[in-house]
């Protein structure tokens, strides 16, 4: 008999192919790029972050070998039904004269297969980059943290570390031989069963060496004590808050707050993937503002008269109990379709120049049109002139049109895309 | 006969997995004489499966793209279920591995047990081809060295040039073979060592100062008569990837090793495109008898025999031409059935077998007669030999002649009948032959004395010529290797040239 082995390999780590895999997609990253983002305008903005399949054209990716191809070919098949020797069949079909069963011809023009959800949406937002416009003072201020950074000899009674002193306390007993209760213990025990008076007085001498060495050596020195230390570091801001403010006037339709919805969502998933926690806060506003859960801003009815600067107001408010400044960063994204009465555009103006944009890491206006609309026909709102006159006098503000969901991957593409830093530049 | 049952049910665990092994391993030596590699069975994963798959099933295997790529193709069919996963995965080697699936009925892990354990490791232990041209003993340490190796000059010479090299090789992995035998037996252990110490003595070897020497004035070119240099360099030569690696001017000593890597691999695999009905004839074969025999002995239950009997005819199954599953013949069905048929010529001879076959026919010994096959033949002479009329009845073949330049059609040019047999087994034979299946393309010539032009030549059979992508695409990765143009002419067999292509080399990061 020969040996056999029997290995159960099955518990060996698995996704050998991993890196084979992350090589691939290195390699064709310009080309999964694209059918990332041309698939994810085919899908809703929910299911973006779900990963899934995409396919690329095979250029670049594929693996050339010498093949050969025409040419009068021999073939041997199994079933004939009909056919007798000298039986011409005619090409094109027909009469179950299948041209070639033989010659499958590789017509793989595209590959497709799935990405996971974190290529998926790496590859999405890959070359997007959050905006630092006018807080970038602000956005280097960074709160300090504590951080462990080892042991000191001194401190503080409350950070002694209790087991690394112990433990060094003992290196010391070990090593200057203390002598330890027990073997003290052992010597009484054998005192008084002793009754040899030469024995006892040898004994009694051994025993008072022993304490009085016991006494001169310590249990725990003080320089046995060490204190956990701790430095300063420091800490950057790891959260962020989301401003929606929408207005939910009569004249948005369904349409509108759909688009409004994506873009949010789009910013949302942005925002997560750079900060550790990032929280919503919606605001819908008629002629007055209110703060609204995500539903209820998406579906609550509501009418009135338009007044923008009351959701700026609403949004100053919270910012100031809720969300220091110093400790958030805050984004904000406005949708609207552009309404807002004549009367209000100065408080409006004032308000966002001297007290939102001043916190704001980001401020988005996106003007949302009719379904069948078209983005370059919509004519300039009353809003949308208010915010231009206001970007034109320097406000950092971010402002654009839409009218068609496939156009919000792009506007969004367009506002956060990579820019070339201009600072180098003395 | 009341035997043991060797399981109950679908379950098993590993001393079942012994059980059915040794219960195996008696009838293979006993009754079927085989002569087989010691087994390792490895029980994995469908996922690991799937990691085997794409690196050509191998167990260990250097890092490229190209197997990245197959792995998520393949994942995304299997995932949407356009595709099986093989029961197993077994490798030519000593010890012989063979990888079952976890998630396999116990019915199924005997089926595959007799398969792969017996059917295929005795005939890569036996066929000549295995022995002639791969290494059993050697190979799994070959792969560790080669990926090791890969993995070195990575860190040494940068992903991308590594990278580079490897996707120009691969291109020419189809024509890095050594066709005919050496003089030595492939010994992979050898190789290993060698590639060693090569390195090492060009360590010892170096030094800077022979860069700063000036180089004195060119000595007379001695012109070489055409003849004698390609005596030199050994041409005309069909091994692209080993005239590389060899006369390569400017390839860095590290590329010659990656080129040899490739060309070493690619040998190895060469029998297995040679013998797939063979292969799995003999294999499917031996679980057969197996099988049956462990039915009749009483290790296996009717039901569990039901079970093996399902999956075999599903194995096994042929579909015909106009079937719409049709994808040519199934090395399975064919396989099976011609050893089958041997069996019934050896034992129970009809007149048209001794006919046919006189050396056979009613010989009596069954597993003598298929032993001698299996070492003996590849798929093109072992169909040329052992088709036999009855089969070809059986599975009513038909030999179609397709010449673009015939307008009328696609011509019937023999069928299952008495004037037909011999031109169709012929045909399909002839289907099974490498030296028509793989494009003919040597190099002719290099221009050394002039611009180091590298020529090439494929000679065009029945008017078949390259795709003309494909074919510039290799070409590019050639003249990248070559680093001087490259041309690559087509000709007919009268010399007729068809087609000429012209490869201009690129920048490589390794050369830069």
């Amino acid at each position: 008999m020969v040996a056999i082995h029997i290995v159960d390999r099955r518990l060996n780590p698995g996704s050998k192919s991993l890196e084979n895999r992350q090589r691939f997609l290195r390699r064709a990253k310009a080309l999964v790029q694209q059918a990332v983002k041309k698939s994810s305008h085919e899908r809703d903005i929910k299911d973006v972050l779900e990963g899934g399949e995409v396919s690329i054209p095979l250029d670049g990716m594929d693996e050339p070998r010498f093949r050969r191809e025409g040419g009068t070919r021999d073939m041997v098949l199994p079933g004939n039904k009909k056919f007798i020797e000298g039986d011409m069949l005619p090409r094109s079909g027909g009469g179950g004269g299948k041209a070639g069963g033989a010659g499958e011809g590789d017509s793989e023009d595209a590959f497709r297969f799935v990405l996971s959800r974190e290529e998926f949406v790496d590859l999405f937002l890959d070359d997007l980059e959050l905006p630092d416009l006018a807080k970038r003072k602000l956005a280097e201020v960074e709160s300090e943290g504590l951080r462990r950074a080892g042991f000191a000899t001194s401190g503080s009674p409350a950070n002694i570390s209790i087991s690394r002193t112990v433990s060094r306390a003992m290196a010391r007993r070990v090593a200057l031989r203390r002598p330890k209760p027990d073997e003290i213990a052992a010597l009484e025990a054998e005192l008084l069963v002793c009754d040899d008076e030469a024995r006892r007085a040898v004994l009694l001498a051994e025993i008072e060496a022993l304490k009085a060495k016991a006494k001169r050596i310590p249990f725990i020195d003080p320089i046995d004590i060490r204190y956990r230390r701790f430095e300063t570091t420091p800490k950057p801001i790891a959260q962020a808050v989301m401003f929606c403010l929408m207005d939910v006037s009569g004249s948005m339709t369904e349409h509108m707050k759909d688009l409004a919805k994506r873009f949010y969502t789009l910013l949302y998933i942005f925002l997560k993937r750079r900060y550790r926690h990032v929280e919503i806060v919606f605001i819908r506003h008629t002629d007055r503002a209110e703060e609204v859960d995500e539903d209820t801003f998406f579906h609550g009815p509501a009418s009135g008269g338009t007044l923008v600067s009351s959701a700026l107001q609403e949004m100053h408010e919270i910012v100031r109990s809720r969300f220091r400044p110093a400790d958030w960063n805050i984004y904000a994204a406005q949708a609207s379709d552009g309404d807002n009465s004549t009367s209000d555009s100065e408080v409006t103006g004032r308000l966002l120049t001297e007290k939102i944009l001043p916190v704001c890491q980001f401020f988005a206006y996106l003007e949302v049109g009719q379904d069948a609309g078209l983005t370059f026909e919509m004519p300039d709102s009353s809003l949308w002139s208010l915010y231009e006159r206001l970007r034109l006098a320097g406000a950092p503000l971010s402002m654009r049109k839409v009218c068609e969901r496939s156009e919000i991957f792009p506007v969004f593409h367009d506002l956060f895309q990579r820019r070339v830093r201009q600072e180098r530049a003395p | 006969m009341t035997g043991q049952r060797l399981f109950q049910g679908p379950d098993w665990d590993f001393p079942t997995l012994q059980r059915i092994h040794d219960a195996c391993e008696e009838i293979a030596h006993s009754e079927l004489g085989l002569n087989v590699y010691p087994n390792q069975i490895e029980v994995i994963t469908a996922e690991q499966m799937l990691d085997a798959y794409c690196s050509v099933g191998m167990p260990l295997f250097y890092k490229h793209w190209s197997f990245g790529k197959h792995f998520a193709y393949q994942q995304a069919s299997y995932r949407k279920g356009l595709m099986g996963l093989a029961y197993e995965i077994v490798i030519n080697s000593s010890p012989c591995i063979s990888y079952l699936m976890e998630e396999n009925t116990a019915t199924m892990q005997t089926l595959v047990i007799a398969h792969a354990a017996f059917g295929h490791n005795h005939f890569f232990k036996n066929n000549y081809l295995f022995k002639q041209w791969t290494d059993a003993d050697g190979i799994l340490d070959y792969l560790d060295f080669a990926k090791a190796y890969i993995a070195q000059c990575e860190d040494r010479h940068g992903r991308l040039a590594v990278e580079q090299t490897l996707d120009a090789a691969h291109a020419l992995m189809s024509h890095g073979i050594n066709r005919y035998p050496g003089k030595k037996l492939p010994d992979l252990r050898v190789e290993e060592k060698r590639a060693a110490q090569r390195r090492q003595h060009e360590e010892s070897m170096f030094n800077d100062l022979w860069r700063t020497i000036p180089t004195g004035p060119v000595k007379s070119v001695q012109t070489l008569s055409a003849e004698r240099r390609r005596a030199l360099l050994g041409l005309p030569q069909e091994n692209l990837l080993y005239f590389l690696e060899k006369t390569a001017p400017r390839l860095q000593p590290w590329q010659r090793e990656v080129l040899r890597i490739v060309r070493h691999i690619a040998q190895y695999f060469y029998p297995q495109s040679q013998t797939k009905v063979m292969n799995e004839g003999t294999a499917t074969y031996v679980h057969y008898r197996i099988m049956n025999r462990l039915h009749q002995q009483g290790q296996l239950s009717d039901g569990n025999f039901l079970e093996f009997l399902s999956s075999h005819t599903n194995v096994v199954f042929q579909p015909d031409f106009d079937n719409k599953y049709f994808s040519g013949f199934n090395p399975y069905a064919l396989g099976f059935a011609m050893m089958q048929d041997i069996e019934r010529i050896v034992t129970k001879p009809e007149d048209e077998d001794r006919e046919w076959f006189p050396d056979i026919a009613g010989k009596g010994d069954t597993m003598g007669v298929l032993r001698d096959v299996w070492a003996n033949y590849r798929d093109e002479s072992f169909v040329s030999q052992f088709l036999s009329p009855r089969l070809m009845r059986h599975f009513r073949m038909f030999h179609l002649h397709d010449d673009p330049a015939e307008t009328a059609g696609i011509k019937v040019e023999a069928i299952h009948d008495e004037r037909g047999y011999r031109r169709v087994r012929r045909a399909l034979s002839r289907s099974y032959d490498v030296g028509f299946i793989d494009a003919n393309i040597e190099v002719v010539d290099v221009d050394l004395a002039g611009d180091r032009h590298l020529m090439l030549r494929h000679t065009v059979l029945n008017g078949a010529q390259l795709n003309d992508t494909d074919a510039k695409r290799v070409l590019q990765h050639l003249a990248d290797l070559w680093t001087y143009n490259v041309s690559l002419v087509e000709q007919d067999t009268t010399g007729k040239v068809l087609k000429e292509y012209v490869a201009n080399p690129r920048g490589l990061a390794a050369v830069a």
